[in-house]
């Protein structure tokens, strides 16, 4: 095969990675925050896609004005999510905090069959693409990377360098000693599940550049976001990022010399041995 | 206890000549919901195996589809009798199971590290059936080959009656299995496993030898019952057979009936055929999505409201009300 292929593929495969790493991210902050898995995050994402889709394709508003609303309708369903499910089994067992968000995963999946049926929706941006020295980067490619890093980088900003930002880090760190130090954690977990959502509205504005939405968009994407999660480390962020694109570089380099579907066995079986050798995460450091 | 007992024997007895009451036009309808629930809480209660120790999997569809692809693949190319393929695919469960369970339990993988190596397999095993596409037909799905009217040599007949016999008989081997397990030593020992690995370690527990037995028995049983399902259905599909949906309906019948106890998968097994059963009588075709909206939403009241499951929590009640006149007497 042509070099020319890998190298594309490569390109893909760090493309791809910049939207991996905003979903994972979202995900990670609610896990390392609430310590609960929220199976059901990629279905949000889907939730926003639609919120996109009828937005700009349906009512014909700008493309910002449907983003604007992904992000509203994202941070609104992770309040609601938060309040509504997630509180009430904050102390369960963990078996029971999957259950609840997998019934989730099914309530959203065929809700939104049943609103929208299972037609794949796609908002038609006539956007540019260039070609480099043979390869093409078309531009629905190239923005929702670029606006991933930037907002990876904002989410940086906002954990290190604000007040509400530090304590939902010192909560991820020791929820008990938080609240003896006087910090609200009920508030905390809330403004945090409000911004997972958010991440999840900006993820599926991004998304919707090049996937077309469907009821059964999570399936795709959901568990391998929370194995990049797992495999980044819990909570660990930087983790989490660098986690993104060794997963996405593997999914694209597979697909290339194999199939599509074995680019993702190799990569969760990856997930499966790291597990064994590193449960901690690729950049934990070893006890 | 001999009033529970007598319980039992009559429903037994009604279940053996169930098929015998002249129903008329629903009468396959009935034996084939009679099979459907049979055959999932036999899954269920191997899947309880595990999961009642703290070895929660929600990757059991991977069993479930080696089970269920082994068996087709052998008798639609090589023409092996399905008695012999389930065997074959348990095998290839219990290996597949050795591979995953040794490395999880020597590194000590437990708790949501545990579960999401066990969703990573379902997934692994639902691609790699996708991606055999020149076998398995990927997506679309596999037909068994027809043996051409009844036979036993190819396990295929045309009346149910046969299915719901062996599905009976799979359900209460499973029941005892269970039971076995539930009053051996290994479920001392599982338990002390499951509330404190170290300690249960520094008292002589062979920990991992005692967590590989009981994944690799939970993994064999949930082969067989895809090999069955398979059998019975003549038609195997990766995302129903395997991957994240039927791993997450395994485990939600189960904690909804109540893992705990020995009837625990048949209740919630039956509960949540007869609710998607219903639903899907009452909307039909008409909207689409709508049985499976009200069954997700359900799942959530019924985690958020009652954790304990059903059949688990009526039980719970009736043991707190029985041990209450005794603690007051002591008092």
């Amino acid at each position: 095969m042509e070099p020319i292929f890998f190298l594309e593929a490569a390109i893909n495969g760090i493309l791809l990675g910049g939207v991996l790493a905003l979903l994972a991210l979202g995900l990670n902050l609610i896990f390392g925050v609430l310590d609960v898995v929220w199976v059901s995050y990629v279905d949000l994402v889907m939730l926003c896609m639609y919120a996109v889709y009828f937005a700009v394709s349906v009512y014909g508003w700008p493309i910002w004005a449907g983003a604007l609303l992904a992000l509203a309708a994202g941070a609104l369903l992770g309040i609601a999510v938060h309040l509504l499910i997630i509180s009430p089994i904050l102390t369960s067992a963990p078996i029971n905090q999957f259950l609840a968000t997998g019934g989730l995963l099914f309530f959203l999946q065929s809700f939104a069959t049943f609103l929208w049926t299972t037609d794949h929706r796609s908002v038609r941006l006539a956007l540019p693409s260039w070609e480099v020295g043979g390869i093409f980067l078309p531009a629905t490619r190239i923005i929702p990377f670029a606006i991933s890093i930037l907002a990876v980088v904002g989410l940086y900003l906002f954990l290190t360098r604000t007040y509400i930002g530090t304590a939902i880090r010192a909560v991820s760190q020791d929820r008990d000693a938080m609240a003896l130090m006087g910090a609200n954690p009920r508030h905390i977990y809330l403004v945090t599940s409000a911004v997972g959502g958010l991440m999840a509205g900006l993820a599926g504005t991004l998304l919707s550049f090049q996937y077309a939405a469907h009821p059964f968009f999570g399936g795709q994407f959901g568990p391998l976001t929370f194995m990049i999660c797992v495999l980044g480390g819990l909570g660990n962020m930087v983790g989490a990022f660098v986690a993104s694109f060794i997963m996405s570089e593997v999914i694209a380099m597979g697909g290339v010399i194999m199939s599509t579907e074995m680019g993702y066995v190799i990569a969760f079986v990856i997930f499966i041995v790291m597990m064994f050798v590193r449960p901690g995460g690729i950049l934990a450091r070893r006890e | 206890m001999t009033a529970a007992r007598a319980a039992g024997a009559g429903l037994l007895a009604v279940l053996v000549l169930q098929p015998l009451i002249p129903l008329g036009g629903i009468r396959q309808y009935v034996l084939h919901v009679a099979i459907q629930i049979f055959i999932w809480s036999f899954i269920g209660s191997a899947w309880s195996l595990m999961g009642r120790f703290g070895l929660v999997s929600i990757g059991h569809g991977a069993f479930l589809g080696v089970g269920a692809y082994t068996t087709v693949l052998l008798w639609n190319f090589f023409g092996v009798t399905p008695w012999l393929g389930s065997l074959a695919a348990a095998a290839a469960a219990v290996l597949l199971a050795v591979v995953i369970g040794i490395p999880c339990f020597r590194f000590r993988v437990v708790g949501h590290y545990f579960a999401l190596v066990t969703l990573a397999l379902g997934e692994v095993i639902r691609l790699l059936i996708i991606a055999e596409r020149d076998w398995t037909a990927g997506s679309l799905g596999l037909t068994l080959k027809a043996a051409g009217g009844d036979s036993v040599w190819a396990a295929q007949f045309a009346d149910k009656q046969v299915f719901y016999y062996g599905s009976l008989a799979a359900f209460l081997a499973g029941l005892w299995i269970w039971r076995h397990v539930d009053r051996g030593m290994a479920r001392a020992a599982l338990e002390a496993i499951g509330e404190d690995e170290t300690a249960a370690a520094s008292v002589g527990i062979r920990v991992t030898r005692f967590k590989l037995g009981i994944t690799v028995l939970s993994a064999g049983l949930t082969s067989v019952g895809g090999s069955l399902y398979a059998q019975y259905l003549t038609y195997v599909n990766p995302d129903t057979l395997s991957g994240i949906g039927v791993s997450l309906k395994i485990v939600f019948a189960v904690v909804l009936g109540g893992m705990y106890s020995l009837f625990g998968p048949l209740v919630g097994t039956a509960l949540t055929t007869a609710l998607s059963e219903g639903l899907r009588i009452a909307f039909g075709l008409r909207f689409l999505g709508m049985a499976d909206t009200i069954y997700g939403l359900l799942l959530m009241i019924f985690i958020i409201f009652l954790p304990a499951g059903i059949y688990g929590s009526i039980s719970d009640a009736r043991a707190r009300r029985r041990a209450a006149p005794a603690k007051g007497a002591i008092a």
